[in-house]
C-alpha cells in the first residue's frame, strides 16, 4: 500500500537531484533554472501529498501559489539571462562579478 | 495492485528524468526531460486526487515555462561544451552534499513514520465537501477564504510579466515608431487643405 513515505522519499530524491543540479552546472545558468524548477516541484509533490493524505486543502491551495511564483521567477530569471547574454556574450556565470557584492 | 504499478513508474520516471535534467550535455535535452519529470510529477499527483493541481502543473509547466525556456536555450548562441568545464571538478562535493541531504530527508520521512511525533490534526475547515470534485473544493476555498492570497498571487504575475518585459525591451535606432502624442495633437483642419488646381498646372503638396 502507498503511503505518504513513498511520496516524501520520491519528493525528497527529486528535491536533492535539483540540489546537485546546482553544484554539478555552476556555470550553466540556464541548468541552474531548471534545477531551480525542480527543486520547486519537489516541494509541490510534498505539500499535495501531505495535502492530500491529511485530507485537508490548504496544502494543495499553496501548492497552486508555489507554482505561481516558479513561473513568475523562470520568467524574470530568463529575462534577465537574456540581457546578460546581449551584454557579455555569454552566460557563464561563476564570473558575475559586476557589482562587486 | 494497479496503483502500486502507476506509483512506482511514475516515481521511476520522475526521478529518472530529473537525474537526466541535470547530466544531459545538451540543454534542449534538459529541458526535454524536465518537461519528462513534470508529466510523471502530475501523475503521482492524480493517483492521489489532486488533479487540479496536476493540470495546472501540465498546463503551466509544460505550456509556458518549460517552452520559455526552449525558447532562450534555443535562441541564444552559446558554447555549451565551455560551459561543463568544472562539472568533472564540482561532482565529488556536489554529490557528497546531496548524499548528505538526501539522508537527511530520508531520515526525516522514517521518522514520521515511526509516529513519534505528534502532529496537529486538521481542523476540517478546509476538508473537501463530501462528493464535491477536486476542482469544485479547491474553487470553494480559493474564492473564500484564501481569495486576497489568490489575488496577491494575481499580483505577482503581473509584477513579473511587467518586469520581463521592461528587462528585455530595447530601443533600436531606424525603427519608425508611433507617436501618440503628435497622432492626437493633429486636428483635421492643419491635416487636410481643399485646392482646385487650373487643368494642367499641378498642386504642391
Amino acid at each position: 500500500m502507498i503511503g505518504i513515505e513513498h511520496y516524501v522519499v520520491v519528493s525528497s530524491i527529486l528535491f536533492v537531484l535539483g540540489v546537485l543540479g546546482i553544484f554539478l552546472n555552476r556555470k550553466n545558468v540556464i541548468i541552474i533554472l531548471m534545477a531551480i524548477e525542480l527543486i520547486l516541484l519537489a516541494v509541490n509533490l510534498n505539500l499535495v501529498a501531505f495535502s492530500s493524505f491529511l485530507g485537508d486543502l490548504t496544502g494543495q491551495i499553496f501548492a497552486m501559489f508555489v507554482l505561481t511564483v516558479a513561473a513568475g521567477e523562470a520568467a524574470v530569471g530568463l529575462a534577465i539571462l537574456v540581457i546578460y547574454f546581449r551584454g557579455r556574450g555569454t552566460i557563464a556565470v561563476d564570473d558575475v562579478n559586476r557589482m562587486k557584492g | 495492485m494497479i496503483q502500486l504499478i502507476a506509483f512506482y513508474l511514475f516515481a521511476t520516471l520522475a526521478t529518472a528524468a530529473g537525474a537526466l535534467t541535470i547530466l544531459a550535455r545538451n540543454p534542449v535535452h534538459s529541458v526535454l526531460w524536465l518537461i519528462v519529470a513534470f508529466f510523471n510529477a502530475a501523475g503521482l499527483m492524480v493517483l492521489v486526487g489532486a488533479e487540479f493541481i496536476a493540470m495546472l502543473l501540465v498546463i503551466v509547466y509544460v505550456g509556458a515555462v518549460a517552452v520559455l525556456f526552449l525558447f532562450v536555450v534555443m535562441m541564444l548562441d552559446i558554447d555549451f561544451a565551455e560551459l561543463r568545464a568544472g562539472f568533472i571538478r564540482n561532482f565529488p562535493l556536489g554529490f557528497a552534499l546531496a548524499l548528505v541531504l538526501l539522508m537527511e530527508l530520508v531520515l526525516g520521512a522514517g521518522a514520521y513514520k515511526a509516529g513519534a511525533l505528534k502532529l496537529g490534526t486538521p481542523d476540517g475547515s478546509a476538508t473537501a465537501a463530501a462528493g464535491a470534485s477536486n476542482i469544485e473544493a479547491i474553487g470553494a476555498l480559493l474564492y473564500s477564504r484564501y481569495l486576497f492570497l489568490f489575488e496577491a498571487a494575481g499580483l505577482v504575475l503581473l509584477v513579473a510579466m511587467v518586469g520581463a518585459i521592461v528587462l528585455t525591451h530595447r530601443q533600436r535606432s531606424g525603427v519608425r515608431g508611433q507617436n501618440v502624442a503628435r497622432q492626437n495633437a493633429r486636428r483635421p483642419d492643419e491635416a487636410t487643405h481643399n485646392v482646385s488646381p487650373e487643368v494642367g498646372k499641378g498642386v504642391t503638396l
